[in-house]
C-alpha cells in the first residue's frame, strides 16, 4: 500500500468519523427580528425553540441569534449558521424571505423554515398561522363587553396578515353588537413599547374601551391598565400579567408543535418542502384564558365560537360579506378562499378608513 | 487630590493613542462584562476580534466586512467635513434612506428595460437624494439660522414615513402579493450593484468608500476648502477675519455629507439589501457618527474605524449564536467602545495633575 492511499484512507476515515459525530446532534438556528424577551412575537418563538431542546435533550443543539436587522445581516447571520452546521434554520420574520431564499441557495443540504413568507424551494419551507381565528373571538368578547361602542385597534404594518385580523374582529364584533365602530391607529412598527404606548392613549381619550393591538410589547397594557375600565388582549404571548382586567383573553402563538415536527423530519430524513398554515385547529394558534372580567355568556359563546373554529365546523370569512366598497365579496354561505386571504388588501364593509397606501 | 490642567496644546500624542487605548479598554471591562454573564472572556472576545479576520470561515466573513463597512466609512467621511467645522449633520439616516429611495426609483422606473447607464443613473439619483435632504437644513440654517442638529435629525423620522410610503405604495413590488417592499433589484440585472469580483464583497459602494477617503484626505490637507474648514472649526474668529464664509461652508459640508450618505443608501439598496422595504434602514446614519469620533474625524482614521465598527458587529453576531450571548450585551459592548474614546479624549486636551491646591 501506497503512503498516499493509506493517507487517503485515514483521511477519509476520520472524515467518516467527523460526520458520524455531527450526525449525532441535530444543530437548529434560529433567526429572531426582536430581542427574545420582547414578551411578544420573538418571545414565543423563544418558546418554540426552548421546547425544542427539551423534548430531543442531546440529539439536538439550538443556537440563535437575536435582533436581526432584516436584509444583507440577516444573509450573514443566516449564512453563519450554516457554515457552522446547522441542518435546519427557522427565520421568523417576513422581511427574512428573500435572504432565506439566497442562502438556502447556496446550501442545499440545510433545510430552511421562513414565517409568514410565500417564496419556497426545494429545500425552504414557508409556515404561519391563521390569527385570524383568533380574532374572531377577540372580536366577539369585544363586540359583547364594549359600552361606548368603540373599539380601538393599534396596526403595525397595514399588510394582509394585519388586515386580515381587522377584518375578522370586525366581522365578529359587529355580529354580536351592531353599532360597534372601529378606530384604527397605524404605528408602523412591530415592537415599539412608547409608540405603542401613544397609539393605545389616543384611541382611550377617543372614546375607545376595548383595545386591541397587532404590536408585540405589552405598552398598551400598561397604558390600558392607567386608564382604568378599558380591556385588552394579550398579543402574541398570553401577558397574563395584566389580566384579569384590563387583559381578559390572548392570542397565543404557538410554534412549539410544529417546531419539534419539523426537527423530527430533519433527524428521520424525511423533511420536505411544504406550506403549512395552521390556526386553533392544530394548536398553532391559542386562545389565552378568558378572564372572570369576562360575563359568563359571553366568555360561553367566546368559547363555542373557538370550538366551531377548531373543529373545523365554521370558517371565520363566513358570507354574507361585503368589501368596504358595498360591493359583495362573500356570497351566503360562501366561505374565503386561502388565496384571498393570503393577500388580503380591503377593509370590509362597515369599517371606517382607507388602508394607508 | 486629582486636578484637570488645560493643556496650553492639545497633546498630539495622546490623540492618536486614545482610539487604541479605548478599544483595549473596552476588551477590558468587555470582558469582565461577558465574564459576568458567565461566558469565558477571552473566547468571546476572540471570537468578535479574531474569528471573521482569521477563523475558520474567514474565506466568508472578510468580504462581509467590506460590505458592513463601507457605507459607515461613505457616511462618515461625509460627517468628519462638517464635524471638523462645528457644523452637526445628525440625520444621515434620513439622507441615507432618501437616497435608496431616489436610487431605487430611478432604476425601477426603467424596469425591465435593460441598458448600460441605468445604474450610473441611479447613482446620480442617490447622491441628489440625500444631497437634497442635507439641504433642507442647510437652507434653514443660511437662511433662518435653525438649528442644523434639531432640523437634520426630525428630517430622519420624515424619511422613514416616505420608506414606509413608498414600501406600501409607489414602490411596492406589484407581484408582491399585496405584501409591503420593492421589486428586487437583484434580479434586475441593470440595476444590480453586484460584487465586482464574485464572492469578494467589493461592490461599488466600496470602491466608492475607498475613493471618498482619498478624496477627503486630499481636500483636507491640499485645498483650500479643507484649510477652511479646519480653521472654522479651530478658530473661528479667525476665519471670519480670512475671508471665510460661513454660509457658503455650510451648504458645502452638509451637501457633501447628504450626497455620500445617500450614496451609501443607494449602493446599499442595488446590492446587498435588493430591496425598499419598510424596514430598510438600519442605523447606519448614527452608527456612522460614532465612526466619525472613533477615526478622530481623519480619513484614513475612519477608514480604521469604520473596519472595527464593522468587526465588533459581525463578530457580535457570532458571538451570539455560538456562544449564547445576548445582543444586548454586545450593544453594550459597542457603547463602550464610544464611551471609552470620548472619556479618555479629555487626557488630549486636559493633563491629570495629582499636586495639591494651593490656598489662594
Amino acid at each position: 500500500m501506497k503512503l498516499t492511499t493509506l493517507l487517503t484512507s485515514a483521511a477519509m476515515a476520520l472524515g467518516l468519523a467527523t460526520v458520524a459525530v455531527a450526525a449525532e446532534k441535530t444543530k437548529v438556528g434560529f433567526v429572531y427580528v426582536g430581542p427574545v424577551g420582547d414578551g411578544g412575537w420573538t418571545y414565543e418563538h423563544n418558546q418554540g425553540r426552548l421546547a425544542v431542546e427539551e423534548a430531543f435533550g442531546d440529539k439536538v443543539e439550538t443556537v440563535y441569534v437575536e435582533n436581526v436587522a432584516e436584509g444583507p445581516d440577516a444573509e450573514r447571520v443566516m449564512t453563519q449558521m450554516a457554515l457552522e452546521g446547522a441542518d435546519l434554520i427557522f427565520t421568523t420574520s417576513f422581511g427574512y424571505m428573500d435572504p432565506t431564499i439566497n442562502v438556502a441557495k447556496k446550501f442545499p443540504n440545510v433545510k430552511f423554515e421562513h414565517a409568514t413568507g410565500y417564496k419556497r424551494a426545494d429545500n425552504v419551507s414557508t409556515y404561519s398561522a391563521r390569527f385570524y381565528e383568533g380574532r374572531a373571538v377577540q372580536g366577539t368578547i369585544a363586540g359583547s363587553m364594549t359600552e361606548s361602542n368603540i373599539i380601538g385597534y393599534i396596526g403595525s404594518y397595514p399588510i394582509p396578515e394585519v388586515i386580515r385580523g381587522i377584518n375578522s374582529a370586525y366581522i365578529h364584533a359587529k355580529k354580536v353588537n351592531p353599532d360597534v365602530q372601529f378606530k384604527i391607529v397605524w404605528a408602523f412598527t412591530w415592537f415599539d413599547p412608547a409608540k405603542e404606548a401613544d397609539a393605545a392613549k389616543v384611541l382611550i381619550e377617543q372614546g375607545a374601551d376595548v383595545i386591541l393591538q397587532h404590536t408585540d410589547s405589552t405598552a398598551p397594557q400598561a397604558a390600558a391598565q392607567a386608564a382604568g375600565n378599558v380591556i385588552t388582549f394579550g398579543q402574541a404571548s398570553d401577558m397574563s400579567e395584566y389580566g384579569p382586567k384590563p387583559r381578559v383573553s390572548s392570542i397565543i402563538d404557538n410554534w412549539a408543535p410544529y417546531y419539534l415536527a419539523r426537527t423530527q423530519a430533519v433527524m428521520d430524513g424525511t423533511w420536505t418542502s411544504v406550506d403549512t398554515w395552521d390556526g386553533i385547529g392544530a394548536g398553532m394558534v391559542g386562545i389565552g384564558e378568558i378572564s372572570d372580567a369576562v360575563p359568563a355568556d359571553v366568555k360561553t359563546a367566546a368559547l363555542a365560537l373557538q370550538a366551531s373554529l377548531a373543529d373545523g365546523s365554521y370558517h371565520a370569512f363566513t358570507g354574507p360579506v361585503n368589501k368596504q366598497d358595498g360591493s359583495v365579496w362573500l356570497a351566503d354561505g360562501e366561505t374565503a378562499d386561502d388565496g384571498t386571504l393570503a393577500g388580503m388588501n380591503f377593509f370590509v364593509e362597515g369599517i371606517e378608513g382607507d388602508i394607508p397606501q | 487630590m486629582i486636578r484637570l490642567e488645560k493643556r496650553p496644546q492639545p497633546s498630539r500624542a495622546w490623540s492618536l493613542a486614545t482610539p487604541l487605548v479605548a478599544v483595549l479598554a473596552t476588551m477590558l471591562f468587555g470582558g469582565l462584562l461577558f465574564a459576568a454573564l458567565g461566558k469565558d472572556p477571552v473566547e468571546a472576545i476572540r471570537t468578535i476580534f479574531w474569528d471573521p479576520l482569521f477563523g475558520e470561515f474567514a474565506f466568508y466573513y472578510r468580504p462581509q466586512l467590506l460590505i458592513k463597512g463601507a457605507p459607515l466609512v461613505l457616511i462618515a467621511i461625509g460627517l468628519s467635513l462638517g464635524f471638523k467645522a462645528g457644523i452637526w449633520n445628525i440625520g444621515a439616516e434620513g439622507q441615507y434612506i432618501m437616497g435608496a429611495i431616489v436610487g431605487a426609483s430611478v432604476g425601477l422606473a426603467f424596469y425591465p428595460y435593460e441598458a448600460w447607464y441605468i445604474f450610473p443613473l441611479m447613482v446620480i439619483g442617490g447622491a441628489l437624494g440625500g444631497w437634497i435632504w442635507a439641504m433642507i437644513p442647510a437652507v434653514l440654517k443660511v437662511r433662518f439660522g435653525t438649528n442644523e442638529i434639531l432640523v437634520s435629525l426630525m428630517l430622519v423620522y420624515v424619511a422613514e414615513q416616505l420608506l414606509a410610503s413608498a414600501s406600501l405604495r409607489f414602490l411596492k413590488n406589484p407581484e408582491g402579493f399585496g405584501f409591503p417592499g420593492s421589486r428586487n433589484l437583484q434580479s434586475y440585472e441593470s440595476a444590480f450593484n453586484a460584487d465586482l469580483i464574485e464572492g469578494s464583497g467589493m461592490h461599488w459602494g466600496v470602491v466608492a468608500a475607498f475613493i471618498a477617503v482619498i478624496f477627503a484626505y486630499v481636500l483636507l490637507n491640499r485645498h483650500m476648502v479643507g484649510f477652511h474648514i479646519r480653521l472654522t472649526g479651530e478658530a473661528p474668529r479667525a476665519a471670519k477675519f480670512a475671508g471665510v464664509n460661513p454660509a457658503r461652508l455650510i451648504l458645502l459640508c452638509l451637501g457633501i455629507s447628504g450626497a455620500l450618505a445617500g450614496l451609501a443608501g443607494l449602493f446599499e439598496v442595488s446590492g446587498p439589501a435588493g430591496q425598499i422595504s419598510i424596514d430598510f434602514n438600519v442605523g447606519y446614519g448614527f452608527t456612522a457618527i460614532i465612526v466619525a469620533f472613533l477615526g478622530r474625524l481623519h480619513p484614513v482614521g475612519i477608514l480604521l474605524a469604520g473596519g472595527l465598527m464593522a468587526l465588533t458587529y459581525i463578530g457580535g453576531d457570532i458571538a451570539q449564536s455560538n456562544l449564547g450571548l445576548p445582543s444586548a450585551a454586545i450593544q453594550l459592548f459597542q457603547g463602550m467602545l464610544l464611551f471609552f474614546l470620548l472619556a479618555l479624549d479629555l487626557l488630549t486636551n486636559f493633563r491629570v495633575s495629582l499636586r495639591k491646591v494651593e490656598v489662594a
